[in-house]
């Protein structure tokens, strides 16, 4: 049991516990500074760690080093670098092979060429360096977000609703997007580069969550977040019923319409444009409440108790979830997998902090669909595999694997 | 030490009234035990206070009107566990117990290096210096219900509300927990608020009980006032025998009808 005898470490005196803490003098710091000494027994690698440049940014407190105390989640910089890693080989490995016959070598010379104040000498054909530029480099860089935008997004998901069952599409999100494109493609007349599908995928997109939270809000009071998932599923089979009914209207657009529907990041330079402002903005949303989603993660009353604002987080997250859904969607379609898996592997490898979970998923959704994508163009090559149909092939066996390396018990 | 003062307390759930007319005071540093049957609204009561759950009336703590509090000063000055708290289980325990420290973290702030002290020094108190980098999923009941604690503590607000603390742990156990409650709060000068349904145990630590019965309080003062034979035959419909034990407290045995 505890030992009393040395002084509260908590360092509380009793006359006015609502003042800001004190700087740290007095009596407090006997035990503040004996605590790390225990620590250092610890597993050495994850717990102690001298002052992280995190905490140097911080710009709270962190100003006077020496005082080793133990790093809390979300500084993982060696699991970012390995995801990050993993990122950059991913894209170098998509940028070099692909369908057409131009080889890896020049391939690589030519990306060094690329580089400022590097000059270097591919040999490559002009035609060749236009179809590196303008196909095979945007096409990477496309799935790199996509990817990253889907995971975080069901990451962020997964958070709100603290359910593992949640991804990017659980409230309407993919119906909506559904429906709107196939309206598109059925009631628009025009060849194909005139339709606006992304901008109709991505209003559908934002329509599906907005009307199943309005829905959830009328049924459900009190907030809580079970009649939102059932107003999500009830909108997304309403917009889906109607979007089936379209199709089979008009079976001769059927094909297109499951074109769209299993996605493809081959957009090109236009489509990067398009998504990348409601990238950042989401991303940087979302990456800024992680800790707020790890109070959330204790249950609303506790998360109320300790003076959080959880509707208002909740609904933060939410907005910039589903804005980063809609984004990817309106350039890519519904690629199924992404959203739901990668978070977990992250959990299972990197620990369940949501400081951690949302910028690892960022990085690891990216570096999941980059491969994915190179998979699905060149396994047939010169046909293509549809990108949704590579993802669940081929991350299905890979998620089991993951999950039955770090098996655990389940309490 | 805080002194809470409670007057004319209500809760009003959907149209349904839980709770009305609560008036109580704990003077600081005591241990206030609430108890009565299920449904009576003891947890409602923990709820309503801690800021969970709207309600009418006055809570003052040290002449503070708690309810007009913004959230996070609310949160400094009372912690609150609830019965079943939600353990996820891929977080720390060092990481679950600096969630306390969310009153003084800035909105989209990050921890300062004093909330990394605290929350170090109140786990090394509690004995879970070596548990800090182990996941809740892999604690005993004994050590989850010490690491709630750890994160109540890291709180550092003067007023601990804790749901039924001795839940789902065995007789040690819970002799434990409420033996190290007692010893934290007599050290710190902490005023407790706790749900207790285990009478006896109740009777042996608490400075005062208050009986609440049908969303009102039916009984309040020192355990002996508040565990009697016929205040417990009337509002828990148990028979019981009221004995006394060390120190004069009341003991509280079934018997069979």
């Amino acid at each position: 049991m505890a030992d009393l005898s040395r002084p509260s470490g908590a360092g509380r005196t009793s006359a006015s516990p609502t003042d800001p803490p004190p700087p740290t003098t007095g009596r407090g710091d006997a035990a503040s500074a004996a605590a790390p000494v225990s620590d250092a027994g610890r597993d050495a690698a994850a717990s102690v760690v001298a002052p992280s440049p995190d905490a140097d940014t911080a710009g709270r407190g962190a100003v006077t080093a020496g005082v080793p105390v133990r790093r809390a989640a979300g500084a993982r910089p060696l699991a970012s670098l390995a995801a990050s890693g993993v990122l950059l080989a991913a894209m170098l490995a998509a940028l070099l092979i692909g369908a057409a016959d131009i080889p890896p070598g020049k391939v690589a010379l030519q990306l060094l060429d690329w580089l400022p104040f590097v000059s270097a000498d591919s040999g490559l054909a002009p035609v060749e360096q236009g179809l590196l530029a303008e196909i095979r480099l945007p096409r990477v860089l496309l799935g790199a977000i996509v990817g990253g935008l889907l995971a975080i997004a069901g990451a962020g998901y997964q958070g709100v609703f603290r359910n593992p069952l949640a991804d990017p599409y659980l409230l309407g999100a993919a119906a909506g997007a559904g429906l709107m494109t196939t309206m598109a493609i059925v009631f628009m007349k025009g060849d194909e580069t005139a339709l606006p599908i992304p901008a109709a995928a991505f209003a559908g997109a934002i329509g599906g969550v907005l009307l199943a939270y309005a829905l959830g809000n009328v049924a459900g009071r009190g907030g809580g977040t079970a009649t939102l998932v059932l107003a999500g599923v009830a909108v997304s089979s309403f917009l889906t019923a109607i979007q089936t009914f379209l199709q089979q209207l008009r079976v001769d657009e059927l094909q297109r319409i499951y074109a769209w529907i299993l996605g493809d990041v081959g957009g090109g330079w236009s489509q990067i444009a398009l998504v990348a402002p409601y990238a950042v903005v989401s991303v940087v949303i979302m990456l800024l409440h992680g800790r707020l989603l790890d109070v959330l993660s204790v249950g609303d009353d506790e998360a109320v108790s300790l003076g959080l604002n959880v509707a208002r987080v909740r609904l933060v997250v939410l907005l910039a979830a589903s804005l980063a859904t809609a984004a990817a969607v309106a350039v890519s379609g519904l690629i199924g997998f992404v959203g739901i898996v990668v978070p977990h592997v992250v959990r299972r490898l990197a620990g369940g902090s949501y400081r951690t979970v949302l910028p690892l998923s960022l990085i690891g959704g990216a570096a999941f669909l980059v491969l994915a994508d190179l998979i699905a163009r060149t396994v047939l090559a010169p046909a293509e595999l549809p990108i949704g149909v590579v993802t669940a092939f081929v991350g299905a066996p890979f998620f089991i694997a993951v999950l039955r390396v770090t098996r655990r018990v389940e309490t | 030490m805080s002194h809470v003062r409670v007057r004319d307390l209500a809760v009003v759930l959907e149209t349904r009234t839980v709770l009305s007319g609560v008036g109580f005071e704990v003077r600081g540093g005591d241990w206030l035990a609430v108890i009565g049957a299920n449904g009576a609204g003891k947890s409602t009561l923990l709820r309503a206070l801690a800021g969970v759950l709207p309600c009418s009336g006055e809570v003052l703590i040290d002449d503070t009107p708690v309810r007009r509090l913004r959230a996070r000063d609310r949160a400094r000055l009372l912690a609150y566990a609830p019965q079943a708290p939600a353990l996820p289980v891929d977080m720390t325990v060092f990481d679950y117990a600096l969630l306390g420290r969310t009153p003084y973290i800035p909105y989209l702030g990050r921890e300062s290096r004093r909330d990394r002290e605290v929350t170090a020094s109140v786990l090394e108190r509690l004995d879970l210096s070596s548990f800090a980098s182990r996941t809740l999923g892999h604690l005993s009941g004994g050590e989850r219900q010490r690491v709630v604690l750890a994160r109540a503590l890291a709180q550092q607000a003067p007023v601990l509300l804790l749901d039924e603390p001795t839940t789902a742990l065995d007789l040690g156990h819970q002799q434990q927990v409420l033996e190290l409650l007692d010893r934290l709060r007599l050290a710190d000068g902490l005023t407790v608020v706790t749900t207790l349904h285990d009478l006896s145990l109740a009777g042996q630590y608490a400075d005062s009980m208050m009986l609440i019965a049908g969303g009102r309080v039916a009984a309040s003062g020192a355990p002996a006032e508040v565990l009697t034979e016929r205040l417990i035959g009337e509002h828990f419909d148990a028979r019981v025998r009221v004995g006394t034990g060390a120190g004069g407290r009341p003991e509280v045995h079934l018997e069979r009808p």
